[in-house]
């Protein structure tokens, strides 16, 4: 019997029992067992669209909280340039960084991807990433779909 | 001084065998990723907990897994007597480290590597027994704020006066300078992670006492499921999925 279940997330088997590791809610699909957090921090996969807000400005990155484990980098290389051209980024990309996005800024990204050592990468959207001063009011990392920014005003509805 | 009275009842009018009244209230602190308030009689304990999230001091990361901080102290209007240093004082450090220690033996750390997770646990009422119920605020506030542990935590302590080991001291009971065995257990798996005794007990009194606080760990284990599995249901009908 215990062949026929696949053990998903929040399982563990333990003395020939499945256990939960997790509070929350257990979800079967056919064959896999898992428990679903009602409270736990947002999982990035690739491809996802999320909002974060810049927490540092380093050399050649920005640093964004997005609700995860870790911060995700979004590398100024990623990151389209305001007059739209495609170059090398140089040294003075680099010094005006600031200027693009500083902190407390909130960028909206797609998750490129993870590195070999667990750090998220992110990628600007293929239009522009507009950023607000604005404090943002509800700040969760989920699947959100970003759609007509105009006059400075994030509208953000669900996919 | 007499702490259980020819009829068997102690100070406060428990049996010997009885604990105090648990109480435990989760998500009170919404900025939190999890938190609870847990109560044993009139001990009255705060905890938070924040993670996993980014490692603050980069020395300390871990690339396998997840770092434990842990801070206790004790609220200024906690005791009878305004304190003065609520943190940073000995006790407060070494009861900080024994909860990271007794809940890092439960979390799954491995599934969360380069993170921190941060626990803090504060005293709002104390009244005897402030150890156990940090421990078992903390238990609750890791499982709401959807951290993986291998089990609940629980812990109760429990001593030997006049004669007769009694469950869940309180602050007068404590005081008296008799021994206080506290335990900390993962019930389904029967495992001790906390064992910590103050003063000086035979052999055999000392197993009937353990045996008596692991009892106590028991049922405050089948009260925190409880609790639980009542603020899943809730959380699950609000969200009307």
């Amino acid at each position: 019997m215990r062949d026929a279940i696949l053990k998903g997330h929040g399982t563990a088997e333990m003395y020939d029992r499945l256990v939960a590791t997790l509070c929350g809610v257990v979800e079967r699909v056919n064959k896999l067992v898992y428990v679903r957090p009602l409270r736990a921090r947002y999982k990035p996969e690739i491809g996802d669209i999320i909002i974060g807000r810049v927490i540092e400005v380093a050399p050649k990155r920005w640093k964004l909280e997005i609700n995860f484990s870790q911060d995700a980098v979004l590398m100024l290389s990623s990151m389209n340039l305001p007059d739209g051209i495609q170059r090398r980024r140089t040294a003075v990309d680099e010094l005006n960084m600031r200027s693009i996005f500083e902190e407390n800024d909130v960028i909206c990204a797609e998750v490129r991807g993870f590195q070999h050592d667990g750090c998220l990468h992110l990628q600007a959207r293929s239009h522009e990433p507009q950023p607000t001063s604005k404090k943002p009011y509800l700040m969760r990392s989920s699947s959100l779909f970003v759609d007509n920014v105009c006059h400075g005003t994030h509208w953000v509805m669900k996919k | 001084m007499e702490f259980v009275n020819p009829e068997g009842l102690r100070l406060d009018g428990r049996r010997p065998m009885e604990m105090r009244q648990l109480r435990a209230e989760i998500g009170v602190v919404s900025k939190a990723d999890g938190s609870a308030v847990f109560e044993m009689g009139n001990t009255k304990v705060i905890a938070a907990v924040y993670g996993p999230r980014e490692v603050q001091n980069r020395s300390q990361q871990s690339n396998d897994q997840a770092l434990v901080r842990c801070e206790y102290s004790m609220a200024n209007f906690s005791t009878g007597d305004r304190m003065r240093k609520p943190k940073g004082d000995r006790r407060s450090t070494e009861i900080s480290m024994v909860i990271r220690q007794t809940m890092e033996a439960c979390i799954l750390t491995h599934l969360m590597p380069r993170s921190q997770i941060d626990i803090f646990v504060q005293v709002l009422q104390a009244d005897g027994g402030t150890r156990s119920a940090c421990i078992n605020a903390a238990t609750l506030a890791l499982a709401d704020a959807g951290i993986p542990m291998t089990d609940i935590v629980t812990s109760c302590s429990a001593g030997f006066l006049n004669g007769t080991p009694l469950l869940d001291l309180n602050y007068v009971e404590d005081s008296a300078g008799g021994p206080d065995v506290t335990v900390g257990i993962l019930p389904k798996l029967d495992k001790v992670t906390l064992l910590q005794m103050d003063s000086k007990l035979q052999m055999e009194t000392f197993e009937t006492v353990m045996q008596l606080a692991t009892e106590g760990c028991k049922a405050v284990a089948s009260y925190i499921r409880e609790v639980l599995l009542e603020n899943t249901k809730q959380l699950e009908s609000r969200r009307g999925v």
